[in-house]
């Protein structure tokens, strides 16, 4: 029985056949109360301010409005910063999905059995999950010099985090009935690994992987904004000139890009499940 | 026992020609990407940065690391999460008619496409285009923040939404049906038991990655935390850096490690 049981005690009811059951008291109230004083706190904070918003919210559009009839002539300059950008996320996303594995498996309770060191390797990756990907890019443009190999880094070490959890829990959920059986007729460990544990592993890895990519063309967008190469590039250049209409050009090829790799990818994604 | 063994090791399915196809598109594919790699541009001054960067991380600058003025980190990270939690929960409110609108169970065809069409344009869009557009709308300041952080949740949250109520379970609203229930009641035990656990679980989840993308609100100037540390890593001064960035990843472990919580209880009942 929690504090919480204690201080508002449960209903107690009785059934028709004589049974006493107990109705545990609403959680709500609580809930309510937390959620009310933290948007009070942060509206108080943040200035949130429906007023303005009513005011002023067509504002908002007026950007939106000079982008819409988009340069189409300047659609021959995208190509290569988008190319750029592509090849960045794919190339990133590879490198982070491979160099995770061999982290991963050190983070699955049932591959390692020592507690410890499943333990390091996870706030590890945890660790390395917390770090923005705009403050990996940015450091990668210091080591690396302004440039896609610096998005590249960004979005490799994004994906080692974000693919590392996924892939141990994954790891962790599997099957060992076929890992011991192998292990038992002679097999060594990797041996076991790469022909029990990998084949029913591969379908969700390779899925999210796609789905992880997804993601990446988009991020990779944004990446070139602290001058990591790619797509966010001339938009910032555009942007800064206030050239809306090659802004809405740049807009429209990434909408154009992002909605082709994703119905690939949602395809290759219903065949492999 | 052995031959056995062999035999059916030989007569393992095998699809050689699939297997080949496919790598050799990955293959071509990664060559391709090779290409955009310069790597002219690395030298040993690269690796003294690193060194540079590394040691100021783990020498944050304590002053500003336990300054509790406005300029300091414990400050600007409670800021950063208010923008964070309130933009969260606008972004997920915000989804909630498009999600239903996009629902291929409950709405024809078109519809849902069309909204779909709509809800990948939102997503499309870079959350720095985003600041800049409200910027217009509340001027510089965590409230811009909010705002933008609540557009750019809007895809995530309503995909998350879309799935989990294209994959209500029916049965129990014929149930209800069967026993007499109005439509009030039916939404009420039938529907929103079901999808409440499940929006909970797509906010939380929501609002941790929200809290660690903020920074990206500082390249416009949205508020939060992400201006100083950008400032301070664009002027080389690593030691700030450092002390925002322990902030920031403390701060990001802790909600993390309550979210999951959450959600592993959400999930579980």
């Amino acid at each position: 029985m929690s504090i919480y049981d204690k201080i508002f005690p449960p209903k107690k009811m009785v059934l028709s056949n004589g049974k006493t059951v107990l109705k545990p008291a609403s959680r709500l109230p609580l809930i309510a109360l937390i959620l009310v004083l933290f948007t009070a706190l942060s509206v108080k904070i943040t200035g949130f301010d429906l007023g303005v918003l009513r005011e002023r919210g067509s504002q908002f559009f007026v950007i939106l409005g000079m982008m819409a009839p988009p340069e189409w002539g300047y659609s021959t300059q995208v190509w290569k910063p988008l190319f750029d950008t592509l090849k960045m996320s794919l190339l990133g996303t590879v490198i982070g999905a491979v160099t995770v594995i061999p982290f991963a498996m050190a983070a699955s309770t049932n591959i390692v059995k020592n507690n410890a060191a499943v333990g390091i390797m996870r706030l590890f990756l945890s660790i390395v999950r917390t770090l923005p990907t705009l403050v990996t890019a940015l450091i990668a443009t210091y080591v690396f010099g302004l440039g896609t190999l610096a998005g590249t880094t960004a979005i490799a070490v994004f994906t080692f985090a974000y693919m590392g959890k996924i892939l141990y829990e994954e790891i962790e959920t599997a099957d060992m009935g076929a890992f011991e059986a192998m292990e038992a007729i002679g097999a060594t460990k990797v041996r076991a690994f790469v022909r029990a544990i990998i084949p029913q592993v591969l379908p969700s890895y390779i899925s999210n992987g796609l789905f992880c990519f997804e993601g990446n063309v988009r991020y990779a967008a944004i990446l070139g904004y602290v001058g990591a190469g790619g797509l966010g590039l001339i938009l910032n250049e555009k942007l800064g000139w206030r050239e809306y209409p090659s802004v809405g050009m740049i807009l429209i090829m990434l909408f154009v890009t992002v909605f082709f790799i994703e119905t690939v990818s949602r395809y290759c994604r219903r065949k492999l499940v | 026992m052995n031959k056995q063994i062999e035999k059916a090791y030989e007569e393992r399915p095998r699809n050689t020609v699939y297997q080949v196809t496919v790598s050799a598109i990955v293959l071509a594919l990664l060559i391709w990407s090779g290409s955009a790699v310069d790597v002219s541009k690395t030298g040993l001054s690269g690796v003294q940065i690193a060194g540079n960067i590394i040691s100021g991380i783990f020498h944050p600058d304590r002053k500003l690391l336990f300054n509790l003025t406005l300029q300091g980190v414990p400050y600007l990270l409670l800021e950063t999460v208010c923008i964070a939690f309130l933009g969260t929960i606008v972004g997920a409110f915000l989804a909630i008619p498009l999600s239903f609108l996009s629902a291929s169970n409950l709405m024809p065809a078109p519809i849902a496409y069309v909204t779909r069409l709509v809800i990948m344009a939102v997503r499309t869009i870079p959350a720095f285009v985003y600041g800049l557009m409200f910027i217009r709308v509340s001027g510089p300041g965590a409230f811009t923040g909010l705002l933008t952080m609540s557009v750019c949740s809007i895809g995530m949250v309503s995909k998350m939404y879309i799935e989990a109520i294209e994959d209500l379970d029916t049965r129990i609203l014929e149930s209800l049906d069967a026993c007499g229930c109005n439509t009030f009641q039916k939404i009420r035990y039938g529907i929103l038991p079901q999808l409440i656990p499940n929006f909970a679980s797509t906010v939380i989840y929501r609002f941790d990655i929200n809290l660690r993308d903020a920074t990206v609100l500082g390249l416009v100037g949205a508020g939060g935390i992400g201006a100083p540390l950008i400032f301070a890593m664009n002027a080389y001064r690593w030691n700030e850096a450092g002390a925002i960035l322990v902030g920031l990843i403390l701060l990001v472990l802790i909600v993390e490690y309550i979210s999951t919580r959450i959600r592993v209880k959400l999930a579980r009942g």
